[in-house]
């Protein structure tokens, strides 16, 4: 039943293929469709913008002040991209290799092949529109190798690459402002999607300033609203960053895909107070240098510089020889667990492990250490107030990226019809794991070279009807959305929806999170319903809906997550095997590493909708591999 | 709230601006004019004009501690420069015309941009504190208006002779026994050290700002250009207050 | 440790505001500022009073949102950081801390702390991007950059828009902000097409925005979270005179005007 419509025939040519099959928009016709653009991070301002380029009238939605503020800005590392500048033997085909094996053979192998072809492109595109990537001397592009690979095919821009990769998009975005082509609507939040007939044919908003609830129609939508790691309430994302598009899109009929590949970045900075409103990521790239270590003994307090050599424990050099600190994200921050669940955890809260530059001072010097890092250095330090070069950084993973989301095929499209997904909101390209500097890329592959072929494909194939927003089905979900807000503004209880949205994340942290049990699933079911009964009792939003009113932003987007969180939990314990970022305990080998279960868990988890208070049904779009050997990795 | 804020509008908005830029047609310098960026362009263009005059100043001021003769030769040559080819005077006027045309243009565009700012910021703070900048940059505007007090002052008083004078007393051409007799008077004397402690006050900040406006002030050479300018500064106010000085220390008579 | 605060509060746009005090208490030297702020809105969530209202996302200084002033510094002053990064160590117990936002006729305030900042978007709709449509961009090592013009391009886009320049100029100037996305662009090759037009469009528009004149004080830079410098600014007003003066046949149009 979930027809990915994925080209016939050899591999490479699959994506020239479906461009030549897709049909075309005379342009002179083109300014007559509206396409709706949600989101305007990589994904979404590269599509706003390529698609105003080609004529279409673009509506984009942003709940931010400008586009420039979405969290794609900040990825640090860069940008992987196929070029083979270093002549180190990298490949289109090495690319679609690496990133199925890293996602643990999870993910759709045409959309991976398809994403390493156009990373060629997207290096391209954002050079002309003036992405200061890093330069050598001679004036080419500088690259360095990132993430455990074996090639050099990361591209950057300092450490702040999203960000500039970002400012590219909206740049583009804000040139077809000015053209007319696309219009703008910022602080605007969508609360839900409309179906007409079946087919995704507008959307609601509300507007955060004045508080009005506004309809948008158009012929086509497309949701690029990131992903949705603030369900643990602590992650690396943006506080604003959260699940009510795709939630709400998935409540209306698009199915939600393998929500609990949920990833954890081993390197930020550990939790040091009970009020901590986010995380903080550091760099990947310190672990090239950096020792990681705990106390041989449980609760040793000792100062790190007081701890003797041999009292030291090394785990990741002496569980894995030869990747020793550079094991993958997964491993490094499942081990990092495990170590503070056997109470050897460091810092005040015993949740921390030790990143230790000593022996790279040593052997460097402190002026080139100081030269790669010191901007990490001088991070770290301004938010914990301790010196890097003299005492052992505390780094504890935390959460960073959902490669779950809503399911798509081929062609980006939902399993509502007219209803395009990209970026991160999407769940395509990374499986169970995502590489590291794989992000950047999927957002700007789906939006400037997937969704403006596709989404024209699909105005001109399917002739949507004339429509405005007077249809009933806008009046219908405008009334429902009021309700709403005036249920959250009304229930008057005592508790804020950031107290309650704490405690959910904390409960998943601790039962869905690095490690999952049947067990604890089970219990995080339980506690999660309970606690969303509680929310609706108990939530006190202070204000009206007419105003802006940041906690009644808050509120919704809390109680969307507590849906989600739900479903989280009931795919983790649907899937018995343990893969990518994926850990059942149940499902491991002998000596501790994740045991995949191919012969019954080699399907991507489409979750459906089936109303209030009913269990979500679950169906399985199959993945094939043809072209990737499935190996069971190990860093040994 | 305004609709503006909700909805982006397409670039083209009929302001002030816009609308002034237009009406000045084909012409580049009125164009730049039109522009804040460009009336600061013209204020450090200007600037630099005068500055080269107020050093030139000073220096044939300094032509009094030569002894009359000296400065009164001085001041003859001012007007018989460029003879025959041009009439008495003449040169003199050139120059003259030059820097009112300085003097006004650098007027008109401090009082227009000074209007620019403070229409820019209709609520002002609490409080607002400073890191980085001088005395001098935030007496630019106030130093800049007891400059123009004093220029007006000293015209009259040296140049046509029409004020601080006994009748009789200032005679053209006698620069010397002039300033003798006019700084004599000390409440004129304070006046004229007071406007030279204001010129050295706006060279300070006005000399490294030109720099800076015009795009030769760099990340690297920003502290040897402010050091230079304040060397500028008080070697100008040195040399000019010296007279006064000199005066009502009886030194010269 | 426990914080008085003295924290401005306006419904709307059209309402007038004022300072209310407030005292929180539990802050501990670990907490970041803007947490600091959060429990002081479960404070007042808990007493029925409005939050305080405040833009923030990131919390870790790339997104720009945050901003507002700390007894009478943008950001607080602290070098190089914004609202967010800011730390509660750097305070004392039974510190008063004043809190007052961003003020200029360009940025009207919305509530409380937040301002609308969209001018800035319109001066980069007015010609800060480079013309580059999708799918025509050459193979990107064709394009050459000198490593010191990338470096350049580099620390001018760094800016992340979050307005602090011109809350902290005493003429309320959008000069910073507007070279550094000039200096960004007008450095690298691909910039080159569009330089002067670029250049003469965003200075109009900075100008239509009822921003302020800079008179180079500097305070832009002191308060910059990305440390920009003002060095930028005259390599703003150099591309004016170039764009104005440089011999050209045809006339140069500047977006909202005629002819020049």
């Amino acid at each position: 039943m979930l027809d990915a419509r994925i080209p016939s025939g050899p591999i490479e040519q699959a994506w020239d293929k479906c461009k030549f099959e897709m049909k075309l928009v005379n342009p002179a016709n083109r300014r007559k469709y509206t396409v709706i653009v949600v989101g305007s991070g990589l994904a979404g301002a590269a599509a706003a913008a390529s698609l105003g380029q080609q004529g279409y009238r673009v509506e984009c939605f942003s709940f931010h002040d400008t586009p420039r503020r979405a969290h794609s800005i900040a990825a640090q590392g860069g940008i992987n991209a196929a070029k083979n500048y270093r002549n180190d033997g990298d490949s289109v085909m090495r690319l679609f290799y690496d990133t199925v094996k890293g996602g643990d053979f999870r993910s759709r192998e045409a959309n991976v092949y398809r994403l390493a072809q156009l990373s060629v492109n997207i290096i391209d595109q954002c050079v002309a529109q003036g992405v200061p990537f890093a330069r050598e001397y001679g004036g080419l592009l500088d690259t360095r190798s990132f993430g455990g690979v074996q090639v050099s095919r990361t591209f950057y821009a300092r450490g702040q690459t999203g960000q500039q990769l970002l400012l590219g998009a909206y740049q583009a975005l804000e040139e077809q402002i000015s053209a007319g082509t696309v219009r703008m609507h910022p602080r605007s939040e969508m609360l839900d999607l409309v179906l007409v007939d079946g087919k995704a044919r507008g959307i609601v908003t509300r507007n955060l300033v004045t508080g009005a609830i506004d309809c948008h129609a158009g012929d086509v939508v497309v949701l690029a609203t990131g992903g949705y790691s603030n369900v643990f309430y602590l992650s690396t994302n943006a506080k604003a960053s959260n699940c009510t598009a795709i939630w709400r899109a998935h409540r209306r009929g698009a199915l939600f895909a393998n929500p609990c590949f949920t990833q954890i970045h081993p390197t930020c900075i550990p939790l040091t107070s009970e009020h901590q409103s986010k995380l903080t990521l550091m760099s990947e790239s310190l672990r090239n240098d950096g020792r990681v270590w705990v106390p041989k003994q449980k609760g040793d307090k000792r100062q790190p510089n007081d701890i003797p050599e041999q009292e030291r424990d090394y785990y990741l050099e002496r569980r894995y020889p030869s990747f020793g600190n550079l094991v993958p994200r997964d491993v490094a921050s499942r081990n990092a667990k495990e170590v503070c669940d056997e109470g050897r955890g460091v810092g005040p809260s015993g949740q921390g492990v030790y990143l230790d530059f000593r022996d790279a001072i040593q052997r460097l010097g402190i002026d080139q250490v100081r030269e790669k890092y010191g901007n990490l250095f001088d991070m770290y330090e301004e938010i914990t107030g301790e010196n890097a070069y003299r005492v052992p950084m505390r780094i504890y993973p935390a959460l960073h990226y959902t490669m779950g989301g809503l399911w798509v095929d081929y062609r980006l499209m939902s399993t509502i019809e007219g209803l395009f997904v990209g970026g991160e909101a999407n769940f395509s390209d990374h499986g169970a794991n995502r590489l590291g500097a794989s992000a950047l890329m999927q957002g700007l592959a789906d939006g400037y070279f997937v969704l403006p072929y596709t989404v024209p494909d699909y105005l001109a194939s399917s002739t949507p009807s004339k429509l405005d927003t007077s249809h009933p089905a806008f009046k219908q979900a405008r009334e429902e959305i009021a309700g709403r807000i005036t249920n959250l503004l009304t229930i008057n209880g005592k508790r804020s929806a950031a107290s309650f949205h704490r405690q959910l994340g904390r409960l998943l942290w601790d039962n869905c999170g690095m490690a999952r049990s049947e067990a604890s699933l089970n219990h995080a079911l339980e506690e999660v319903r309970k606690l969303r009964w509680e929310f609706w009792q108990d939530l006190r939003v202070v204000g009206t809906g007419e105003e802006l009113n940041q906690s009644l932003e808050v509120a919704g987007r809390v109680a969307d997550f507590f849906e989600l969180a739900e479903l989280i939990c009931i795919d983790a314990l649907g899937r018995t095997e343990s893969c990518g970022c994926h850990f059942r305990i149940e499902s491991q080998t002998p000596d501790g590493e994740a045991k995949r279960d191919d012969e019954h868990f080699s399907y991507c988890a489409a979750w459906e909708w089936a109303g209030d208070g009913q269990p979500p049904i679950l169906h399985k779009e199959p993945l094939a591999f043809e072209h990737v050997h499935l190996t069971q990795r190990s860093y040994k | 709230m305004a609709a503006s804020s909700v909805v982006s509008e397409p670039v083209v908005k009929a302001g002030e601006a816009a609308g002034s830029a237009a009406a000045f047609g084909t012409n580049r310098l009125l164009l730049l004019w039109s522009t804040v960026i460009g009336k600061k362009i013209v204020m450090a263009v200007t600037g630099v004009i005068m500055v080269a005059f107020v050093i030139a100043h000073m220096l044939g001021n300094l032509k009094i501690f030569a002894g009359p003769k000296e400065i009164n030769t001085y001041s003859r040559f001012l007007r018989e420069v460029g003879m025959p080819e041009l009439g008495y005077g003449d040169a003199l006027w050139i120059v003259r015309l030059v820097l009112i045309t300085a003097v006004t243009l650098h007027i008109i565009a401090a009082v227009t941009l000074t209007r620019v700012s403070w229409q820019a910021r209709p609520i002002g703070y609490r409080e607002r504190k400073d890191l980085e900048t001088s005395f001098a940059a935030r007496w630019m505007r106030w130093g800049g208006v007891i400059l123009a007090v004093f220029i007006v002052f000293h015209i009259l008083h040296f140049t046509l002779g029409m004020v601080g004078f006994q009748p009789g007393q200032f005679r053209e051409l006698h620069v010397y026994s002039n300033v003798v007799a006019g700084f004599s008077v000390w409440p004129v004397s304070a006046f004229y050290i007071l406007a030279m402690l204001a010129l050295f006050s706006h060279l300070d900040h006005g000399i490294w700002s030109m720099l800076q406006t015009l795009g030769w002030s760099t990340a690297r050479n920003q502290a040897t250009l402010r050091l230079a300018s304040r060397l500028i500064a008080g070697v100008v106010f040195a040399g000019f207050v010296s007279v006064p000085v000199a005066v009502l220390a009886g030194w010269i008579q | 440790m426990d914080i008085k605060l003295k924290i401005w509060r306006q419904s709307n746009t059209a309402s007038p505001g004022q300072f209310k005090d407030y005292q929180v208490t539990g802050i501990t030297p670990d907490m970041s500022f803007l947490e600091m702020l959060d429990v002081l809105n479960e404070d007042l969530t808990a007493r029925g009073e409005a939050p305080v209202a405040f833009e923030h996302d990131c919390r870790e200084g790339i997104c720009g949102s945050c901003g507002f002033l700390v007894n009478g510094l943008a950001h607080g002053g602290r070098h190089g950081t914004t609202v967010c990064q800011l730390s509660m160590r750097f305070f004392k117990d039974g510190d008063s801390l004043a809190l007052e936002p961003w003020r200029a006729k360009a940025f009207p305030v919305l509530r409380d702390l937040i301002v609308d900042r969209s001018a800035f978007d319109r001066i980069i709709q007015a010609g800060g991007f480079i013309s580059a449509n999708t799918g025509s961009a050459p193979e990107a090592n064709s394009i050459l950059v000198p490593k010191a013009s990338a470096e350049t391009a580099f620390d001018a886009a760094a800016c992340i828009g979050c307005g602090a320049c011109v809350a902290a100029c005493p003429n309320a100037s959008a000069m910073l902000f507007t070279a550094a996305k000039l200096t960004h662009l007008n450095s690298l090759p691909q910039g080159q097409p569009q330089r002067d037009q670029r250049t003469l469009n965003m200075v109009a528009a900075m100008s239509r925005e009822l921003f302020g004149s800079c008179t180079n004080h500097g305070e832009c830079e002191a308060v910059c979270p990305k440390q920009i410098p003002i060095e930028f600014i005259g390599n703003m007003n150099r591309d004016l005179v170039r764009a104005t003066f440089r011999r050209r046949r045809e006339a140069i149009v500047v977006a909202g005007t005629q002819r020049a």
